[in-house]
């Protein structure tokens, strides 16, 4: 069984929300990345997407994007990232889903088949492609499918009528953006949190999660009643850019609160 | 097309689940609005009335003559108002706007033409206008960036990546993502997502059927060859768009090879480029090991693109069209000698195109006839073309 359906049916039974936390892979360098994952995981962040540095990050907002500028600077690679994915499965982070979010140009790149096979082989288990939406997942759907990788599908407050597809074509948890606009903190939320997660749950087939602009634990712990899972990735990625290399005690430190906040 | 919104295997709409609807919205209101006579009308009486279309098709008697080949004819985009193509497309998309009841409008913007085109429409049609310039881009176009506040647009720096054109149309699509109820994004180019590179070249191919009805009472006959200068390639597809399915027509893009493509300063796509997506379009583009986006060069900042519109990607690869590289050198040369054999002093962009149809007219009989779409003109150009040469003007 996929690590990402095992978690989720395990916190199921346990009647705990998921934490699903998101850290750039190389941001500061590949050594602090590892140190974060594991503290992570640690404090109790139940998932963690590990963010594939791109060029151009398109659906991120300057916090991402920043980062992946310093990671890009600091030499990180996608070979480099399936190293450090290696060493993590074979140090220990046997259960933890890890997935990773990257733009389509890098898996095409790198070539679709030989992508999907390193993720099987290191012990990636989801894939989330933010500009990879639903119509066009034919892309690579089959051979993430062939390597039994999940591919994460994403639903906006916008979706409206591709709402219902969307999550019945889903695999592993579905995303649900909180908001409009890019990754990043936000102070609120305009969106009818009522409406889109009736809507949602009405046709969702996996577990749901909801992410976009969460980056305090007590709006983890308001959000956490509309899904099954909450992620949290710029206000981590934040607490990196201003820790650096030390980074792993924030962080930690912040992981457990939100775990806390979602679990009450 | 094979299907809806791919040429080939190429376009798409790889953007995020979040603009989805905007998209489905835009195609939607365009399919209805550019089939409805009165949209029609409006769009033709602004593109005559204001823009000052039919733009003219001018016989290049002395070029011909120097060159000793092909009769040549200049399309002449750069008497266009706001001096290129893009008001064509802006005027389209505008009126397209404001019949979606947008109260906004956003553009991207490279050298500031777009820019300057998209708040020259805002203005006309008393609609918001925010643009999206790469700080590098705004430096190097101080001049565009004040026209376009004084046409009452905001400008907006962005300083992430490389401070360019790619930048600002990341920028874009992040600010639109945002607030597409409201917003209208106007692209550019025949670039980006479904439905953005049919609709801009939609709005285009009156470029080539302009030619096509000058050349059949000029000459009485259709043109063999036509040649554009090629960033993401809106004048080129204007201008090929009515030609392809005339085989005697030869279409050839004129690419941006900066320093050269033997080095890692150029902007030729075709020549250098990799299939990829990027900017919500499966294309050609220019990448790295690593499949990064890489920085371009050229001293064209309207060329200056690291990617090309889907439909050149496919036409590219049936071998429909023909895209050759020309170095900033070749196109100074041609900036200058335009100038001085025929009076007129082209865009440093379309200056690309015209050095190709150099080469390629002494090949030519004389019975056959060469069309350049000189997209633009050149006054923007001037001040780097004198730099370029050593000296230093002030504006």
């Amino acid at each position: 069984m996929n690590r990402i359906d095992a978690t989720f049916e395990g916190l199921r039974h346990r009647r705990e929300k998921a934490l699903i936390t998101f850290v750039t892979a190389g941001d500061p360098d590949m050594a602090t990345t590892e140190a974060l994952v594991l503290e992570m995981i640690a404090q109790g962040a139940d998932l963690v997407e590990l963010g594939v540095p791109f060029s151009d990050p398109m659906a991120e907002g300057p916090i991402i994007q920043a980062a992946s500028a310093r990671a890009l600077e600091a030499g990180a690679t996608l070979p480099g990232i399936f190293d450090l994915v290696t060493r993590l499965r074979s140090g220990g982070v046997t259960e933890t889903p890890l997935l990773l979010m990257m733009y389509l140009n890098c898996i095409l790149h790198y070539g679709k088949d030989r992508f999907f096979e390193a993720c099987a082989r290191a012990g990636i288990d989801g894939v989330i492609v933010p500009d990879l939406p639903y119509g066009e997942q034919v892309e690579i759907s089959g051979e993430a499918r062939a390597h039994r990788v999940h591919l994460i599908s994403l639903v906006a407050p916008t979706s409206r009528d591709r709402i219902h597809a969307i999550a019945q074509n889903s695999e592993g948890f579905l995303y649900c953006v909180s908001s409009l606009g890019v990754t990043g903190t936000r102070a609120g939320f305009a969106t009818d949190f009522d409406a889109f997660f009736g809507e949602i749950q009405r046709h969702a087939t996996v577990p749901t999660a909801v992410g976009f602009g969460i980056s305090t634990p007590e709006q983890a712990k308001a959000l956490a009643k509309y899904a099954e899972g909450v992620i949290v990735g710029s206000a981590v990625v934040d607490l990196v850019a201003k820790h650096g290399t030390g980074a792993a005690a924030p962080v930690g430190a912040f992981v457990k609160a939100l775990k806390n906040a979602i679990r009450e | 097309m094979t299907k809806p919104g791919r040429y080939g295997e190429f376009g798409g709409q790889y953007v995020p689940e979040t603009l989805m609807n905007a998209l489905i919205e835009l195609e939607a209101a365009y399919t209805k609005f550019s089939q409805e006579p009165e949209f029609r009308a409006e769009l033709k009486a602004l593109l005559e009335g204001y823009a000052g279309r039919p733009s003219m098709l001018y016989p290049a008697r002395k070029m011909t003559q120097d060159l000793g080949g092909a009769q040549i004819y200049l399309k002449r985009e750069d008497l266009n108002h706001t001096g290129s193509h893009k008001i064509n497309n802006v005027l389209g998309q505008a009126l397209l706007a404001k019949k979606m009841g947008k109260k906004r409008l956003i553009a991207e913007t490279g050298a500031g033409q777009h820019g300057v085109a998209a708040a020259t429409a805002a203005a006309l049609l008393g609609m918001e206008c925010e643009v999206f310039m790469g700080v590098e881009d705004m430096e190097r176009q101080q001049l565009n960036v004040y026209r376009m506040k004084l046409l009452g647009t905001k400008v907006t720096g962005v300083s992430s990546g490389t401070g360019t054109l790619k930048d600002a149309v990341n920028e874009a699509f992040r600010c639109w993502a945002g607030e597409a109820d409201t917003t209208f994004y106007m692209i550019g180019s025949v670039m980006g997502p479904h439905p953005f590179p049919m609709i801009v070249r939609d709005f285009q191919k009156v470029i080539g059927e302009e030619v096509r009805a000058q050349l059949a009472v000029e000459a009485g006959r259709l043109p063999d060859c036509v040649i554009a200068c090629v960033g993401g390639g809106s004048n080129a597809m204007g201008a090929f768009y009515d030609f392809i399915d005339s085989p005697g027509v030869r279409l050839v893009g004129a690419e941006a090879a900066g320093h050269g493509v033997d080095t890692r300063m150029n902007a030729a796509t075709v020549t250098m480029g990799e299939t990829g997506v990027f900017h919500g379009m499966k294309s050609l583009f220019l990448q790295d090991d690593g499949g990064q986006i890489m920085p371009v060069y050229s001293i064209s900042a309207g060329l200056d693109y690291p990617g090309i519109g889907p439909e050149h990607a496919y036409l590219a690869s049936i071998g429909r069209a023909e895209y050759l590289p020309v170095t900033d050198a070749e196109a100074v040369d041609s900036f200058e000698y335009l100038a001085k054999v025929e009076g007129i002093i082209p865009a440093i962009e379309s200056a690309h195109a015209v050095a190709l149809a150099r080469k390629i007219a002494p090949e030519m009989g004389p019975e056959e006839i060469l069309v350049i779409c000189l997209s633009g003109r050149g006054d923007k150009d001037v001040q780097s073309v004198a730099k370029y040469r050593g000296e230093n003007i002030h504006e």
